[in-house]
Parts: C-alpha cells; structure tokens; sequence
C-alpha cells in the first residue's frame, strides 16, 4: 500500500436511481436510511461512500448482488454519471470531463474485466484484444504486435484465430483479461471476472491473476461476492450493503474486528488462523523478554500451527521482511486465533 | 394439481360476466329486434352524412403531389426525378444483366447456367450440399421449363427493391432506436402500413413512379421496410449491457460505438429482418402483376384469368422454388457464423468458396458459348408440360366421384353456411354491428382496444363503404373459423408426437414462405371461380400460421407441468383441457391474430376472383388515379384488422403476463 495521493479518490459518492435524482438528493434531509429512500421512490445505488484507492493497492469490493458494487466500480470510470459527491481519478474530478477527455481517460488510463466477458462475438481473439487500440488509431502493425504479446502474456497463444464461442469461459476471460491490459492501463477494474466460472477454473485464474499483479503490479479495483475470493487476494476489503460501505479494512482486522454485525456474519465462518498474519497479531516488545529464533511476521498463524502448538516459549520474537523484529507474539493470544476463540 | 390449477383458475373466470358487455351487447340485440321500426339512419349512415373524405383526400394530394405537366411544383418531381434517375438506372443494371434489357451496361443476359452455378456454390457454402441442390435446382428447373426470362424479370426487381428497403429499414431502425420519440412516432405508421391492403401501396407508387418496374420495385421496398426496422430496433436493444460497457472502456467513440460494436453485435436479428426483407420482397414482386408488371406474378396471373391449370401449375411451382431457396439461404446465412483458419492456411483456401463461385461463373460462361443450350433454353426445347398437366388436371377435376365431392363441398357451403351468415351481417344495423365489435374488443384487450375498437369502425361507417366492409369482414370471418376447425385439430394432433410436431412444423414454416398469389392457385383449380374459392383460398392461406402456433404453445408448455399433471393422475384428455390448453392459448391467440391479418391480405387479393367487397372496388382504382377512393378503402382494410390486431395482441400479452410466461 502507498501512501502517496491515492490514484482514486472519492467523497460522499451518492448514485441514486429514480425519475429526478438529483433534485431528491438536494432536497434530502440527512440520515435517510435505505429504506427511507427507497420509500421515497428511489433506490439507492450508491449511498454516501468515501473510498481511496492508493497506487499499486488491490482493493477488493465485497458485497452480495444487489449491494452496489457494480454500480460503485462503474460510477470510478463514469459508466455510471454519480448523483453526488466527487471522484477524483489521478486528480482529475471524472464528472468535469468533457466526453472527449473522459474517452482519451478510458483509452489511456483503464481497462476493465466483466463477470460474463463482454467479448464481441464476431472478432477473433486477436481483434478482440487489439480492439481497444483498434478505437485509438493505432495502426494495424502495432497493435498486432501488443496484442500478441498480451495474448502470450495470459497464456492463449496459438488461440489468435479463434472465435470466442469456439472457447471454453475460462479462456474466454483470459481474452478479456488482456483485452483489458492491451492499453497498459494504470488501472484495472475487474467486476466478478470470474464468478461465471466453475470452481476449479477460477481457483486456477485466481493464482494467474496474483501471478500477472506480482508482475505488473497494477492498481485494482475488484469486485466480488465471494468472501474466500476477497480474503486471498486483497490488501484491504470494503464490504458493501445497501449501497454503503460497511467496513474498508485490511482482511486481518476485518476478520479479527468486524465492526457491524452485518460484517461478522460474514467472518463467522471463516477459519481466521489461515487469514490473520503473525506481524498483525505482535504486539510492541516494551521490555518483553524474547529469546530463541524469530517467526516470519508475514507468515498465517496456520502456517505456523506446528511450531505453535510445539513452542514452549510464552512470548514469539516476529520479524518483518528485512528480518529485523517487529514484535512480539503472545503464543496463547496466537493458539486461541487458531483453535477459532479469539 | 394446486400448482397447475391455480394459474389456471383466472383464465377460466376471464371471460367473465362484465356488466359492460351484457350493456352493449343487450343494446345490439335490442337495435336489431327492434330494425323493423327503427328510423333509417340508425340501420345505415345515410349517404348525406358521409363526409366526402375521398374528395377532401384527393385534393390534399392534389396539392402535394404538383404537376408535371404545368410544372406546378410538388413531391411529384422529386420522386419521377428518383424514378427516371437513379432507381431506373438500377434496375436496368440488373435487367440488363439477368434477362439481357437493353441498358447500360449493354451485355448479353447472364448464361442460365452461370447464374445455377453460382447459386449452388452459395447454397454450398451457407448449408452444404442440401442448400446446393436446392440452389442449383431451382435455376435448372426454371430454365428447364422454359421461364427463365420472366423468373429473371422478377428477380431484377428483387435486387435493387431488397437492398433498398435493408438500407431504409436498418437506417429507421437505428434511429428509433436512437431516440424515443422517433421510436413512438414511427410504431403506429408501421403498424398501419402493415395492415394496409397492397392495392393501396400499389397505386401511390403507379403515380408518383411510373408504371412498369418502377413503381413496382417502389412499392415492394415500401412493403418489406416495417420487419427491417422493427428486427433492427429489436436487435439494437438486445446488445448485453457489458458489451456496452466493453466497447465504452475500450473509447469508442459514438460512432465506433455504433459501426463497431453495436450492429455487429445484433448480427443476428439485422439478418433475420433481411430474411424477412427478401421474403416479403418476392410475396409483393409477385403481386405488383396487378399493375402490369411482367415477370413470374404476371404471367401467373394471365395463366389463370384464362384457367390454364397446366402452366399455372409450373409457374407457381418456380415461385416457391424461389421461395424456398432465398429463404433457405437468408436463415442459413442467420446461423452462419465465422469460424477460425488454423495459421498459415493459404489465400485459396482460406477464400475457397470465392475461388470455387469464380470458377463454376468461369468455366460456364465459357461453355456455354459452345453450348447454346447452357446459354438459353428456347422456347421448343423446354421441358414444359403445361397443356399435358392441364388435361391431367383437368380430367381429374372431371372424374364424377371428384366432381360430385367438390360439387357438393360448394354446394353445402354456398347455401347453408357462406350466404345465410353474409345475408344476416348485412341485415344487422350498423349501430349494431359496432356495438358487438366493442363489446369484443371490451372483454377480450379491455379499454383501449375498445375505445380503438368504436372509432375504427364508426369511421368505417362514415366512409361510406360500409357494405362492402361487412362483406370483406364476411369473408375473413367465415375462413378463419373454417381454418380454426381445421388448424386447430390438426396442430393438437400433431404435438402428440415429437416427429409429427416437428415435420408438420417444418410443412409450416416452408408454406408460410410462399408468396401469397400462390395459395389462390389450389383453389381455383378445385372449385373454378366462385365465391366458395375466395374463402378457401383465405382458408387454406391461414390455416398454416394457426397449426403452426397451436404447436409451438402445445410444445411449450413447460415439462414440469405436464408432468405434474401426469402425476396426478390425468387422462390424456384432461391433460390437454386442463393444463396445455389453457397454457398454450396465448401463443395461440397470436397465431389466431396472424391468420386474421393473412384473412384480410387474401381477400383482398382474391378479389380478381370476382367479389363485393372492398378488394373488389380497389382493384378498380388501379385502372384510374382515384388515389382519394383508394385510400378510403385501403383505410377501411387497416382500421379493421387493426382493430383485431390490438384486442388479440393486448389479450395475449395479458394472458402472458398472468402465466408468468415470457411474451412471444
């Protein structure tokens, strides 16, 4: 995570859906829940939301259909015209763009994964993944070769030819996924890319997925409704109801501190040893004793269990990434977290 | 059976007991107990009050249409410019190149044979080797029998009239789907001119294009333009929201959005309006013989003005030849899609459907000029055998067990059944007559339809056709009950067995292509001129849609209903009347609402039969330039079925929407 201007920056993000929005959200007495509004005849897609993204973070939107995600992510790259608020993208405020600049926005800057594809049906893969440069004039030769090379990158090659129908889904979002990077986008907005896919095909482009971010290291933006989804592949999690945001946390404390009810039933099922890391749960030395060999701070405490349940020490010396300690582990603090009592 | 009956339990209550009907149906029945005392404008709107529209029409188009002659300007010159210029331009390209006019560019007709070879291969590469032969077939048949230069007349009007109305339709389409308001505006003209009888576009086009293949490529178009727009509107609308989405975050820009990503995307409904561009394209080109046009129509319509069975008999079996190769193609082209080249395929095989078209035009081209009978068939060497079909077909017609059956069916259905009803809805008070349409319209679409319902015919009372109204409505009535009698049975028992749905549904779809002239040629020759023919003409052209659609409902019952009702227990017979029936009735409403648009298109057609109606007077107006009587009676046609149209179509949605079944 950085902590430099966040590349997306949004304040008091509303999206209403109804016959005059923005006249409704003027007049609108504050505190309005859901419910009122919606009762008042609109329905809110989007409700009072105020998210940074910074450079080079995954954040992942969690929220089950109907909570807003969608709307949120399209409301970032202006699919969607927002009712209130400001989004700001690289400092620039998305709603003030003249409809030329937002299209060299979108040309230059994004690119976005859909749940069911959005491939056009009647261009080969290879005029599929060029399209988006296709729409900026690049010529035909370049953008062959970029689209190749994002082709190679995802793995299809050898597949430049074929029509998306003559491709199983997985591969098909492999098109849409370089599809969305031929731009070398800055960001990259993935709504549920791989909802419509069967679980073994998605475990499988969840780990292709991590493999492209380790090397592109882009800043994302992803949607989903899966929790195990959510929990493997962010560095923080917004977790979205009613068009608001619940909580936006990092999956170590949404798991060890939800801060709705809404938000723990969510983390009730989940096993938090496989989740919570040992940096997360050290506390300060603060004239702790300390002996014996250091554990990784970015290790799960599933991953240590072993060594855990065998320690006889009180008290874990943990060490970050340089090696140098950070903290301290209190054993039984760490053995509750994994017997599922903390 | 809680589940089934339930859905099932308003449909039965629906013809319900409302007030309203008994109201209006009591004050018919009151009216025509009471005609022997009722004052004479409550039977008939006398002459005096009918406001003379035809006139009023006449000099409204008058005034718009100019003088050529005086040079008083108006849309006439426009659209003579149109005729005279480009559009003839056109269609002597094509006359010249498939029957050998002499027009620019000046060549020899075509070789018959290049053009059957060229089909083949299309034939080929859209559905294998079935579509080849069909493609193929039909130009050798056509040549074979000798009507090759008339088939060539029809098909060079085909070509530019085709293309012109996919342009037109697909340019209105995007546009209403573009704006709403254009969409609103432009529905109820389609709506109309889908209704309209073709008598009432064929003289507009006489006068302001010319007689001869002009006109006739001009009302075609206009004919074929609605199912254009309305499949591109459709298709349009359809485009899945993340496609949208795609080709927005990839920049498209408004235009690169609607070349790039939105026609490609609706490929398939923009080519199902084409199928239907062409097909309605042949039914009209085959009826614009009614103003003279020479080509398969024409000479189909002067074989059977003198009864030559034989030669009627050969040209309609070209027609739906033609028929069924175009429509064959155009859907097989619907389902066409591309399929990838393994890398490194070379340019000849990659294009070898081109290289093998090029190659058969060659190579016939060149044979032909060494054998003439590849170029041209001559009039003593082809394979005709009309006079022998007319005798057989005749003496068949002849043989007394034949003579008395058909003698009979004409007798029975003259006497008792056709004049009786025609008398008594002649008797009936116009007042009347009206307040039963309502009351129908009423208790099947609601209010709107009925409200349409009462201004619709209390125009046709005022137009001052009335008479003739009731007996085109006659006709239309007493066929599509016959057919319903036959339609209906026949497409229940065709559904009981997934082979027999299928093929019959398959005899449908191929007889729903024919271009409707044809369907008068079966009854002429079983019953001669009569107006027994007229009606089963009618009947045997509306059956077709009303077996087709009791099927497909029959069939789309969802299983588990019928399975439900399997498991409970029920009888063949009480699955049908309970549970499939009920469900199938909305799609069958729609089939009913079809073959009563068809009732109306036919009879006006079979009015050179010989009838009273108002086919019969529009036919007329083709001899003259009474465009203001001619659209008075066209108008007449449209509010009619119109009004059937709206009170079905509003009752099926309805019935759709309660079943919780997906509108049709």
């Amino acid at each position: 995570m950085s902590t430099q201007t966040p590349v997306i920056r949004c304040r008091n993000v509303w999206k209403l859906f109804g016959a005059n929005p923005e006249q409704y959200l003027k007049t609108m007495p504050a505190g309005r829940s859901y419910e009122d509004i919606h009762a008042d005849g609109y329905i809110a897609g989007v409700k009072d939301v105020s998210v940074d993204v910074g450079r080079g973070e995954m954040l992942v939107i969690m929220g089950l259909s109907g909570s807003g995600k969608s709307t949120l992510v399209r409301c970032f790259s202006r699919l969607h015209d927002i009712t209130g608020g400001t989004i700001e993208v690289e400092g620039q405020d998305v709603m003030a763009l003249s409809e030329k600049e937002l299209i060299e926005l979108r040309r230059s800057k994004m690119g976005m994964v859909f749940q069911s594809f959005g491939l056009l049906p009647h261009r080969t893969v290879l005029d599929n993944v060029a399209f988006p440069l296709e729409m900026r004039g690049q010529n035909r030769h370049d953008r062959r070769e970029r689209a190749l090379e994002v082709i190679k990158l995802v793995g299809l090659e050898g597949r430049e030819d074929y029509f998306p129908r003559e491709l199983s889904g997985g591969q098909q979002q492999r098109v849409g996924i370089a599809r969305s990077l031929a731009i070398e986008p800055d960001i990259w907005f993935l709504d549920e890319p791989f909802s419509a896919l069967d679980p073994l095909i998605r475990r499988e482009m969840q780990d292709e997925f991590l493999r492209l971010q380790e090397m592109l290291g882009k800043t994302i933006v992803f949607i989903t409704h899966d929790f195990d989804e959510a929990l493997r592949l962010a560095d923080r999690i917004a977790i979205m109801k009613n068009g608001a945001i619940e909580q936006c946390d990092t999956p170590d404390q949404i798991v060890l501190k939800p801060r709705t009810p809404y938000v723990r039933k969510f983390t009730e099922e989940i096993e938090k040893s496989r989740v919570v890391h040992a940096g997360v749960l050290a506390k300060p030395i603060n004239g702790t004793a300390v002996e014996g060999d250091p554990v990784a701070g970015d290790l799960t405490i599933h991953q240590l269990a072993r060594q855990l349940v065998g320690d006889t020490r009180d008290n874990l010396p943990v060490a970050g990434k340089d090696g140098a300690l950070i903290g301290v582990l209190n054993r039984q603090t760490a053995l509750d977290v994994l017997l599922g009592d903390g | 059976m809680v589940e089934i009956a339930s859905p099932i339990a308003p449909i039965r209550r629906s013809v319900s007991y409302d007030p309203v009907i008994i109201a209006l149906l009591g004050l018919a029945a009151l009216l025509c107990f009471a005609k022997p005392i009722l004052p004479d404008f409550l039977i008939r709107v006398p002459e005096a009050w009918v406001p003379p529209l035809a006139n009023w029409l006449d000099t409204f188009f008058e005034f718009i249409k100019g003088d050529l002659d005086t040079g008083r300007p108006g849309l006439i010159h426009l659209t003579r410019w149109f005729a005279e210029g480009p559009l003839a331009f056109l269609l002597g390209v094509t006359a010249n190149l498939l029957e050998g006019k002499h027009r620019w560019p000046f060549f020899d007709p075509l070789p018959w044979s290049t053009v059957a070879a060229v089909a083949a291969v299309i034939g080929y590469y859209l559905g294998g080797w079935r579509l080849a032969l069909l493609g193929g077939g039909t130009f050798v048949w056509t040549a074979l029998v000798g009507q090759w230069k008339i088939a060539m007349q029809t098909l060079s009007v085909l070509a530019v009239a085709a293309p012109l109305a996919f342009l037109i339709g697909l340019t209105l389409g995007i546009m209403a789907w573009k704006w709403g308001w254009f969409e609103r505006m432009i529905k109820p003209v389609l709506a109309i001119l889908q209704t309209i009888p073709f008598f009432t576009y064929l003289l507009p086009a006489v006068i302001f294009f010319k007689v001869g293949p002009t006109a006739g490529a001009i009302a075609t178009t206009i004919y074929a333009i609605p199912p254009m727009v309305l499949m591109t509107t459709l298709g349009l609308k359809k485009v899945a929201p993340e496609i949208i989405e795609a080709g927005k975050m990839s920049g498209c820009t408004r235009l690169q959005m609607l070349f790039r990503v939105f026609i490609p995307s609706a490929r398939t409904e923009i080519l199902v309006g084409v199928n239907q561009v062409i097909m309605l394209c042949l039914a009209m080109v085959v009826l614009t013989a009614f103003i003279g046009m020479p080509g398969l129509g024409g000479k189909l319509l002067a074989m059977m003005n003198s009864f030559k069975l034989g030669r009627s008999f050969e040209i309609g079996v070209t027609i739906v030849l033609v028929a069924i190769t175009l429509d064959r193609m155009s859907k097989a082209w619907v389902v066409k899609l591309p399929v990838h080249h393994e890398r490194g395929t070379p340019w000849h095989i990659r294009h070898k459907y081109l290289v093998m078209a090029v190659a058969a035009f060659v190579f016939f081209l060149l044979l032909s000029q060494f054998v003439d009978i590849l170029d041209k068939v001559g009039r003593k060497q082809s394979l005709s055998m009309g006079r022998e079909i007319d005798t057989v077909i005749k003496g068949a017609l002849a043989i007394d067990a034949v003579k008395s059956v058909t003698e009979t069916i004409r007798y029975v259905l003259n006497v008792w059944v056709l004049i009786p009803f025609r008398n008594a809805l002649l008797w009936i008070p116009t007042p009347a007559f009206i307040l039963v349409v309502v009351a129908f319209a009423w208790g099947f679409g609601g209010k709107r339809p009925a409200l349409f319902a009462t201004a619709f015919f209390t125009t046709v009372a005022f137009s001052g056709w009335w008479d003739r109204s009731v007996i085109t409505l006659y006709s239309v009535i007493s066929a599509v009950i016959l057919s319903v009698m036959i339609g209906v049975p026949l497409g229940i028992l065709a559904s009981r067995s997934k082979t027999w749905a299928t093929r019959i549904l398959l005899v449908c779809d191929t007889a729903q292509t024919f271009p409707s002239f044809i369907y008068l040629l079966p009854a002429i020759m079983l019953f001669g001129v009569s107006d027994v023919t007229v009606v089963l003409s009618i009947v045997i052209f509306t059956t077709v849609p009303l077996t087709r659609y009791t099927i497909e409902g029959l069939r789309n019952v969802p299983a588990e209903m019928t399975e439900a009702a399997d498991m409970s227990g029920a009888t063949r017979r009480q699955k049908l009347l309970n549970v499939q029936l009920p469900m199938a009735l909305p799609t069958m409403a729609v089939g009913f609402n079809q073959a009563i648009m068809f009732a109306f298109f036919m009879v006006i057609i079979a009015a050179f039969i010989g009838t009273q109606d108002l086919g019969q007077e529009l036919q007329r107006t083709l001899a003259g330039t009474d465009l203001g009587k001619n659209f008075v009676l066209g108008m007449n046609v449209a509010l009619m079925a119109l009004t059937f149209d709206l009170t079905l179509m509003s009752w099926a949605g309805k019935k759709n929407k309660m079943l919780g079944l997906s509108a049709r």
